[in-house]
């Protein structure tokens, strides 16, 4: 849209802006002989008011050739081109006013005048054109910067949605009514494992509690917290689920997004294991080498499995989180490959400061 | 209490504790015996193929099948009472078609009320659930969320059709033929509300009794004054409405 027409505001500004340069030629034609006074304001105004219309167009050109994009001859010969064209017409309007004025009793000698000014008109008709051809170029910088500081604006909002979604889904309605259901179930036949299992969902409770206020924790933190949300779900599913797990030692101290890890067990879980008759097994690979954190996620799942009815902390939100908080520097690649399913992240281990 | 008048419940959860609740919970009525326990969708629909029980507690998470696919593949006969611990799409389904439901953790109180209720379908009190299970299914789907299978049963046999697989849907009376890999498979469900379930991007009635899987078609060639027939890439030869052809060619002029 062009900057200056679509909004009305700017639109009055421009036209103001005209004011000193139709009283700057104005005071040119009178003090370099020729037009009088009269002649000079009665001609220099109704021009500049029609050339600043004229000049609008110099947008579009403008906008063919985006300065930081075209070669300086180009933009040379583009602006040169117009700027001939744009003074060719301002002395064509400069001409037919100084005719029309000429029929008037008070400015009859106009065009006798008019004459000895042309080459002074053709100078300033190209410098005003240059001139609006620059503000374009900086309206345009302008609006762009706006647009880049819009768009960022943007994805910060995306991505602290993403976060929100990921700490608001921290503990899935479906783990926590399923577990009380065990709980209530071991209260007749195992009072004590009833107890130890309400200690087990306390401590996942617990462990998520306050999460929403931190930006990062220790990985040993988070995997505390997929511990003890697998314990849990080792109550409830039995031998159905195994767990198999190699950690490096080096990795524990590794600064990572909260509930990152987490969902992506559970979903190894709900997806993997719970769809399993016979159960399967959840594999966690953690390393940490050369500045990265590498995370592997793996599960056994059934590839005939029902449709699935809801839906938690999905891959998306990793993805998106891991994106808005470590851009090009973090990789998430998900892989299904016969019954095995493997999410696999990398991530730095020194978190860079996020702008917010 | 008559022998011969108990009643024969089935349990279906895949969580042997949530299993156990619902048992412990049942033994205090003598009325009712539990001729099975099934862990999954597959043995659900075997057991109720072969005990005709009155009574399924039917959980809705499971493998193999989940509890719509089993109720879809059980047919009538038997009374449902349905067991989840949180599906809000499903909830609100079973509220609006009146269904029975159980929430866990399932309190002794909610149980009896379902109980009781089931009791008084299965004695005539109480109207059976007359909606066809296909659409109970429909309604508790998340919403802009299609079909993505098709489970049919042949006597205790269950048979899943990815919907990939299906060539085409031919109605036969009150049910649908599914024609998939050179087979067909009847399943008794009406052609609109597998219409309904189905993908629109994906699927298209072209005739009062066939829906087509658009993937499958070659051509289309006119057939009489008013009519076409559509021609599958595995040659087979479909008949075209006059409006199903206005659909049809929107669809392949894109």
């Amino acid at each position: 849209m062009h900057p200056i027409l679509g909004q009305l505001r700017r639109l009055a500004l421009y036209l103001l802006a005209w004011v000193p340069l139709a009283a700057l030629l104005a005071y040119l034609l009178d003090v370099a002989g020729g037009l009088n006074r009269v002649e000079a304001i009665a001609l220099a105004f109704p021009l500049c008011l029609i050339y600043a219309f004229i000049c609008l167009s110099a947008y579009y050109s403008c906008r063919a050739t985006p300065i930081d994009r075209s070669t300086v001859s180009r933009l040379v010969f583009t602006h040169g081109t117009g700027a001939l064209a744009a003074s060719g017409l301002w002395i064509l309007v400069a001409k037919f006013l100084s005719y029309s004025f000429s029929k008037t009793t008070y400015l009859s000698n106009i065009n006798t005048h008019f004459a000895r000014q042309v080459p002074l008109l053709i100078g300033t008709g190209v410098l005003f054109y240059l001139l609006s051809i620059d503000l374009y170029y900086v309206l345009m910088a302008v609006d762009a910067s706006r647009e880049a500081e819009a768009r960022a604006l943007q994805a910060g909002i995306l991505a602290r949605e993403a976060e929100l979604k990921a700490l608001k889904a921290q503990v899935n309605p479906h783990f926590l009514f399923n577990s009380l259901n065990s709980i209530s179930a071991l209260t007749s036949s195992d009072p004590a494992k009833a107890r130890e299992m309400c200690v087990l969902l306390g401590d996942f409770l617990r462990r998520t509690l306050g999460l929403g206020e931190k930006s990062a924790i220790p990985l040993e933190e988070e995997l505390s917290l997929v511990h003890s949300f697998l314990a849990v779900e080792k109550v409830r599913f039995g031998a159905r689920i195994k767990m198999d797990e190699t950690i490096d030692k080096d990795a524990m101290g590794v600064p990572v997004p909260p509930l990152l890890l987490q969902p992506l067990v559970e979903n190894a879980v709900v997806h993997g294991i719970a769809n399993l008759v016979e159960g399967g097994w959840v594999r966690l690979d953690v390393k940490a080498s050369n500045g990265v954190l590498s995370v592997v996620i793996e599960n056994t799942f059934d590839p005939d499995a029902p449709p699935k009815r809801k839906s938690g902390v999905g891959l998306a939100n990793v993805r998106q989180r891991l994106a808005a908080r470590y851009g090009s520097q973090a990789s998430l690649d998900v892989k299904a490959n016969g019954d095995s399913f493997r999410v696999a992240i990398t991530l730095p281990t020194h978190m860079e400061a996020r702008a917010s | 209490m008559n022998q011969q008048k108990r009643i024969r419940a089935v349990i279906v959860d895949d969580e042997e504790l949530a299993r156990q609740v619902l048992r412990e919970f049942l033994s205090s009525h003598p009325e009712i015996e539990i001729a099975a326990e099934c862990a999954n969708g597959f043995e659900a629909v075997k057991a109720v193929a072969e005990l005709k029980p009155d009574l399924v507690f039917l959980d809705i998470q499971m493998p193999k099948l989940d509890g719509f696919e089993v109720l879809e593949l059980i047919g009538p006969g038997a009374a449902v009472v349905f067991v989840t611990a949180y599906d809000s799409y499903a909830i609100k389904a079973f509220e609006v078609h009146a269904v029975d439901y159980l929430l866990k953790p399932i309190g002794a109180e909610r149980f009896e009320a379902a109980l009781e209720r089931a009791k008084e379908r299965l004695g005539g009190k109480l109207p059976q659930q007359t909606l066809p299970p296909t659409e109970l299914a429909a309604a508790a789907r998340p919403p802009s969320q299609y079909l993505d299978r098709i489970p049919v049963r042949d006597g205790t046999r269950v048979f899943i059709i990815p919907v990939s697989k299906l060539d085409y849907a031919e109605a036969q009376d009150d049910y649908v033929a599914l024609a998939s890999e050179g087979k067909k498979h009847l399943k008794q469900q009406t052609i609109s509300s597998l219409e309904t379930a189905l993908d629109p991007s994906r699927f298209l009635r072209i005739h009062r009794s066939y829906i087509v899987n658009l993937e499958r078609v070659a051509r289309v060639e006119p057939y009489s004054k008013d009519s076409h027939i559509a021609v599958l890439a595995n040659g087979t030869q479909l008949p075209v409405s006059k409006a199903g052809y206005t659909r049809l060619r929107a669809f392949l002029d894109r």
